[in-house]
């Protein structure tokens, strides 16, 4: 019955189930997203130090997770941790450790841009008319750095919500995991379910961060000048 | 238990390792460059405002940039033989990166092409070059500089997805490692070899990139 594969999407919670899981997948984005935005900035502040050993170090840290593909890191927190130090975690847990990690290096990079991109006179003028570090990082450096930071940081978003979708390869239970379920409870009475639910998994992460990438693309717009 | 490492099973694997590699390069070396090739093409009919195509390239980049690849690949070797359209999994891989990775490029180019002022354009009509002239000899040059950054965040990320390849049972470095880890629970070793193998593969060309970078930011000039 190829034509009626979509039926599968209604029977019993089905669909719920699959919102359940879309939120978990939201969930564990946002988690990782705030804490990234947080540690990014203080990240990116020091990488912006003049210090040698600090660029070194800093620089490292962000060029090898940067590098790394999300699933090597996922891998290595949610298996070669547990194994090194016999401690069990999550596979959620590993996923907010991961993300948290990885955005933390893509934040840090960002601030980074951003305040680099502040024209040198911005602080000599703020130093000559008598104002303190703090106060020109305050009133000068952070209110602009911030309208370029905002549409790039709602971009780290839909990066990471999209990330999330390999957590189902680590065996947290969200949209792609639960989408999996359904296909195999349904293997027998309904064959073409693989094709439906894979198809509305597709278009239920299209539908979340559309809208997202929508609103960095305007705000980005806006700020421009 | 413990962090030591068993060279032995390692130097035993590493054969393996490097098959997955070839592997992983490859399909991600097809995949790119039909990115490229397709991502200029839609550059060009965005671009220049191409009816009805300028929509439906519109309509494919948007939906291929907002959904993980991860899912376009589950519909492409799960969803797709339940139509009747079976593909292997190195097909998949291909097709599944060329489709992510084509709308990728494709901004990066429009990007580069959107940046060339108009007044570039018009001078170089105004002293009597031909428009195919001004394309090949003012936009291009300028476009290619400036989209080279995102060009090259994009070989680099495309490449890095490649790692999702082995949930469609494609043998790369990740589903190497683990394969290992399921049969000889040697984890610290088999994630040891993967690590190694992405950097082997991706530090190089992070490094020339940015070097390729440095050398292109010389062609910009104050504005």
């Amino acid at each position: 019955m190829q034509d009626l594969g979509i039926k599968v999407l209604f029977q019993g919670r089905n669909f719920i189930r699959l919102l359940e899981g879309l939120w978990v997948t939201i969930g564990i984005s946002l988690v990782a997203v705030a804490i990234s935005i947080v540690l990014g900035i203080i990240l990116g502040m020091i990488m912006s130090v003049k210090n040698p050993f600090i660029k070194a170090v800093t620089r490292l840290y962000r060029e090898f997770v940067r590098v790394m593909p999300q699933l090597v890191l996922l891998f290595i927190v949610y298996f070669g941790v547990t194994k090194a130090f016999g401690i069990h975690l999550s596979g959620e847990i590993a996923a907010v450790i991961v993300f948290s990690l990885w955005g933390t290096a893509e934040m840090g990079d960002l601030v980074r841009g951003a305040l680099a991109s502040i024209p040198k006179h911005q602080y000599e003028s703020g130093k000559a008319i008598g104002l303190t570090n703090l106060q020109i990082y305050i009133y000068i450096i952070i209110p602009q750095t911030v309208r370029r930071l905002v549409p790039l940081a709602i971009n780290l978003v839909t990066r990471m919500i999209k990330t999330t979708s390999l957590i189902a390869l680590i065996g947290v239970v969200e949209v792609v995991k639960v989408g999996q379920q359904i296909i195999e409870a349904s293997r027998l009475t309904v064959p073409s379910a693989a094709l439906w639910i894979y198809g509305v998994v597709f278009f239920l992460y299209f539908i979340v961060c559309y809208p997202i990438s929508l609103l960095a693309a305007k705000l980005e717009k806006a700020w421009k000048s | 238990m413990g962090t030591k490492m068993d060279f032995e099973f390692i130097k035993e694997y590493i054969p393996l390792y490097i098959e997955a590699a070839k592997l992983t390069v490859r399909i991600a070396l097809i995949g790119i460059l039909i990115s490229i090739a397709l991502g200029f093409l839609l550059s060009l009919i965005r671009y220049y405002k191409i009816p009805v195509l300028h929509r439906i390239a519109g309509g494919y980049i948007e939906l291929s940039r907002n959904t993980p690849l991860l899912i376009q690949l589950f519909f492409l070797y799960f969803g797709l033989p339940r139509a009747g359209i079976i593909l292997s999994s190195e097909a998949c891989a291909i097709v599944g990166l060329t489709f992510l990775g084509s709308s990728y490029m494709a901004e990066a180019f429009r990007s580069g092409l959107e940046a060339v002022p108009d007044s570039q354009l018009e001078s170089g009509l105004s002293l009597g070059l031909t428009r195919f002239q001004v394309v090949r000899y003012v936009l291009m040059p300028q476009a290619v500089t400036i989209s080279i950054p995102a060009f090259a965040a994009n070989v680099i990320f495309l490449i890095k997805e490649t790692s999702v390849f082995s949930a469609v049972a494609l043998a790369d470095l990740m589903y190497t490692a683990k394969d290992l880890i399921g049969l000889y629970y040697e984890t610290n070793e088999a994630l040891f070899m993967l690590v190694a193998a992405y950097l082997i593969i991706l530090l190089p060309i992070s490094i020339l990139f940015s070097f390729v970078e440095r050398k292109v930011r010389y062609a910009g000039f104050g504005d």
